[in-house]
């Protein structure tokens, strides 16, 4: 379990000094989870991981790990990274050049408190290897392995030492887009298996979705939203967390009427829009309506009825393999849709697009 | 508990001293301060202090008027301006068209040459000056000997004691230096830049002399001036060379001052004082220039691979020079040690000599006691010397480089600082700090050693830095989540990682150490007698042949010192 009080990082030197890269961030990870910061480079997700591992001093707050208090600002307390009971998987995985495979791994063991035995420093090692596939490659140097190889041996290496819990620092981000789709399964498996509390760090949305029990959101040194990965996808509150899961159509408008069940009019420039909306927006509010573009319906004659139906023009169409990228052109606005490749349009085609009203979201505009 | 007696604040401040990222920092201040700043310090209240009665010392401007207002002043100063410009160009004209003819053109043979201009570096100053002795004396040098002989001269045709000849030796020594720096400038130099040159219609020469020199000539320009600033600190040929033929320039006015009785400590001092600012300055001109030089970006870090230019028939006239350099200039000095060695009594090449050739030199050292000890020490030192400095410099490095501590640059500061003190002033200020102090330490090996480790400080920042930036910082902060403290992550990560910048920068001091004089001439009396210092003596005294096989036996040392070290860095590393 990792908790996480009012943590605040302001970096003094360097060249990002004066920074608030961490402000007020409280966030706790239960037993065995699957805990994911997710956010743009900068947001403060990597400082808050590295205060947790005690590689950051932060300068307020208190952070909690496996029950344990590792630093607290009120009472000076500060563990040092190498007497906190954590597993770390850094982005460029920090293999030593000059070590085999083997003493890679078996590094956590020979150093710190707790020695072990020859016999017992060769079981665990095998333990590890074999939990992560390398079995058979201990006499390699490191420097040998291929990157994925590297990747799991700096997984073994941070769970040789059977820590409370992992943290994971960007960990696939050097890998090609076909293997870290395949360690995006292996690692959750992993995790499922061991149980372990893990923390993991990214600014790829879809290892935040695809993997976590709970995502935090960050931006500037703040977390934003917290929620399922359902939830954060589903029910963006804010336009920046609509805008970094994933992308998304935006139309500006002003709250026509508000409706009982959690619903709204929305006035936008092509016309009324029926929408689901966050609670605290009053009639007359300016908002953003936001819609993924997989949920745009297209039709090549107007559909009889239905709501929310508005005509455009085919704008461009690209084959994206999986399906096709095509934009359609309303009378302000061009919206972003994701459409069979069975479908055959051209340029200037004129379509009438349907928004669901369940799948658009009334989101308050930013100032 | 004693801890409980201190009042909070000290309490507080504990834990921080015990964590090794600060103290590690502090300690390395203090040892710095100890070796750079405070014999400075003492140097140069020495040189204000005149002693009027025993261990009673009043504050004067004598020393200075003594030192600077002399009848000597002149000549010392022209001496001395003369044997330094000279020195630089000639060494730095040599050790360019060396790396010219060999990086840049299509010279024959020129592969071979690239480590044949660096092999004088492994012959001491000492003896680089004593082969050109045998060789160019005028009375007894084989070169005059054999061009009387051969032209019917009457008179030799070569003095190497004057000022011509001071420089010549000096600066054969000295290519080589020169050689590698012209070597890195060339082999960083974009080639599309002469090739540019090229394809707007210029020819080799016009590209030479109107592109490739003109943005070479930042590079050209610090190369001289650490050259300059290298032959005013150098005692080597002054001592040997300049002293016997009464040419006296600063670093042998300092050494007399100091060999006179009774020692005259404050005139030497002010005239060290001297020394140091003329060095300091050339230091930071050189500093400066090269920050500057990087403003043209001419030269950058990245490798590129470099233009050959096409001399056509000329390339014969460079192969002919690169052969004359490596018969005279490299060649020549070993093989009149080596002959020498073999000699009773020091003669020319003939018939008759070569039936006295003999071991009896070697013999007789076996049994020489004065010898072994200076052999002992000499390795002693280069090897504890190395050690020693790279350990400290590894430390400092990482403190500089990695820990992110405010005020850390103050250390970079401090560990650069020694590179400004010439030898002799480093050792006249060592001597003016152990009279002083009570540390019995002075004429044993140890002061010795902290001279070296000392002026050495800043090759081994160089070499350590170099290799301390290029570790990623993760890989440190992998040693920690895993478990290790401070230390052992510094020494089972961040060491071995260390390690060829550890293993280059350990050659390179340990025989820059062995082969160290300057320094120890003030310092190394008696017991502490290193073997440069006794070679020195012993050819004052006017052994001349048993100099030889010193010599030679003291190349040999230190070629074994380097294979082995190669040979055990490439086995078990320095994890143990």
């Amino acid at each position: 379990m990792i908790e996480v009080k009012s943590l605040v990082k302001i970096f003094t030197d360097g060249s990002n000094a004066g920074v608030r890269a961490v402000s007020q961030v409280s966030f706790t990870v239960e037993e065995g989870r699957f805990y994911t910061l997710l956010g743009p480079s900068g947001c403060g997700k990597t400082t808050t991981l590295r205060c947790i591992a005690g590689l950051e001093r932060a300068d307020e707050g208190e952070i909690r790990v496996a029950g344990k208090k590792v630093y607290s600002a009120s009472d000076a307390t500060f563990v040092p990274a190498y007497r906190r009971p954590i597993g770390m998987v850094f982005q460029s995985y920090a293999i030593w050049p000059h070590l085999t495979v083997f003493e890679n791994v078996a590094f956590p063991l020979r150093v710190g408190k707790q020695r072990f035995s020859g016999d017992e420093v060769r079981k665990k090692v095998r333990g590890a290897l074999e939990q992560v596939e390398l079995s058979g490659l201990e006499e390699r140097m490191a420097t040998q392995l291929s990157g994925g190889q590297q990747q799991r041996l700096a997984l073994a290496r941070a769970l040789v030492r059977e820590p409370q819990v992992l943290l994971l620092d960007e960990p696939l981000s050097n890998l090609d887009a076909k293997l870290r789709e395949r360690m995006r399964v292996e690692l959750r498996e992993l995790q499922r298996r061991l149980r372990i509390t893990t923390l993991y760090v990214t600014h790829d949305q879809i290892e935040a979705l695809s993997m976590s029990n709970m995502v935090a959101v960050m931006s500037a040194g703040v977390i934003v939203q917290e929620g399922s990965p359902r939830d954060i996808y589903l029910q963006p509150k804010s336009k920046f967390v609509a805008n970094f899961i994933g992308s998304t159509n935006q139309l500006n408008g002003k709250v026509a009427q508000v409706g009982g069940d959690g619903t709204a009019v929305v006035k936008t420039d092509e016309g009324e829009i029926c929408c689901a909306m966050l609670n605290d927006i009053t009639a007359g509010a300016s908002v953003v309506v936001v819609v993924r573009p997989e949920s745009v319906v297209l039709y090549r004659q107007k559909p009889a009825q239905g709501a929310n139906i508005i005509e455009g023009k085919i704008g461009a169409a690209m084959f994206l393999g999986e399906y096709l990228d095509c934009t359609v052109e309303l009378g302000q606005n061009i919206l972003q849709t994701h459409q069979p490749h069975s479908l055959q349009v051209r340029r200037g085609d004129a379509v009438w697009v349907e928004l669901p009203a369940g799948d658009c979201m009334a989101l308050p505009a930013e100032q | 508990m004693s801890t409980l007696a201190l009042p909070r604040s000290a309490r507080d401040t504990l834990p921080l001293l015990r964590d090794p990222a600060l103290l590690v920092p502090l300690v390395g201040a203090g040892v710095l301060i100890y070796l750079a700043v405070l014999p400075l310090f003492m140097l140069l209240l020495g040189s204000f202090q005149v002693e009027v009665a025993p261990r009673e010392f009043v504050y004067t401007l004598k020393n200075y008027q003594n030192a600077y207002a002399s009848e000597y002043t002149y000549s010392t100063f022209r001496n001395s301006l003369i044997f330094a410009s000279g020195s630089a160009a000639l060494s730095f004209i040599l050790g360019t068209l060396l790396a010219w003819l060999t990086e840049r053109t299509n010279t024959p043979l020129r592969a071979i040459f690239v480590p044949i201009a660096v092999v004088p570096l492994i012959l001491p100053g000492v003896l680089e000056s004593i082969a050109w002795i045998f060789l160019l004396s005028p009375k007894f040098g084989y070169l005059n000997v054999w061009l009387k002989y051969l032209f019917g001269l009457q008179s030799s045709p070569f003095n190497v004691f004057s000022l011509p000849g001071m420089i010549w030796v000096h600066s054969v020594g000295q290519v080589p230096l020169a050689f590698l720096m012209m070597v890195a400038a060339f082999k960083s130099m974009d080639p599309s830049l002469e090739e540019s040159a090229m394809m707007s219609g210029g020819n080799t020469w016009q590209t030479l002399r109107r592109v490739t020199l003109r943005l070479l000539m930042p590079t050209c320009g610090s190369v001289l001036l650490i050259l300059f600033v290298r032959t005013l600190e150098s005692f080597e040929t002054p001592a040997l060379i300049g002293i016997p033929a009464r040419i006296y320039v600063y670093t042998s006015e300092i050494y007399l001052a100091f060999n006179e009785y009774p020692p005259d400590y404050g005139r030497g001092g002010a005239l060290a004082v001297g020394l140091l600012v003329l060095s300091a300055i050339g230091v930071w001109l050189y500093t400066r220039s090269t920050k500057e030089g990087k403003k043209f970006q001419t030269v950058t870090g990245k490798a590129f691979r470099p233009r050959q230019f096409d001399l056509g028939p000329w390339r014969w006239a460079g192969f002919g020079f690169l052969m004359v350099y490596f018969v005279f200039v490299v060649l020549l000095p070993f093989l009149v040690l080596l002959w020498a060695s073999f000699l009773p009594f020091f003669a020319a090449p003939s018939w008759d000599a070569l039936q006295k050739l003999g071991l009896d030199n070697y013999r007789y050292l076996g049994g020489f006691r004065p010898f072994w000890e200076a052999m002992k020490n000499s390795v002693i030192l280069a090897t504890l010397t190395a050690t020693v400095a790279m350990v400290l410099t590894s430390l400092v490095a990482w403190i500089v480089y990695k820990s992110r501590l405010p005020g850390s640059w103050i250390l970079d500061f401090l560990a650069f600082v020694p590179i400004t003190i010439p030898g002799i002033v480093m050792g006249m200020a060592l001597i003016l700090l152990y009279v002083a102090f009570p540390i019995p330490i002075y004429g044993t090996i140890w002061v010795l050693l902290i001279a070296y480790v000392t002026r050495f400080i800043p090759y081994g920042m160089r070499s350590a830095s170099g290799s301390i930036m290029q570790i990623h910082s993760e890989l440190e902060e992998a040693a920690a989540a895993s478990g290790a403290s401070w230390w052992e992550t510094f020494r089972r990560v961040t060491l071995p990682l260390l390690r060829p910048g550890f293993a280059a920068g350990w050659i390179y001091i340990c025989i820059v150490s062995f082969r160290e004089f300057s320094t120890s001439v003030l310092l190394a009396t008696g017991e502490s007698r290193v073997l440069s210092i006794l070679l020195f003596t012993m050819f004052e005294q006017g052994q001349v042949t048993v100099v030889a096989a010193i010599g030679i036996l003291m190349i040999l040392t230190l070629l074994a010192i380097v294979g082995v070290f190669y040979k055990i860095s490439g086995r078990v590393g320095l994890q143990t």
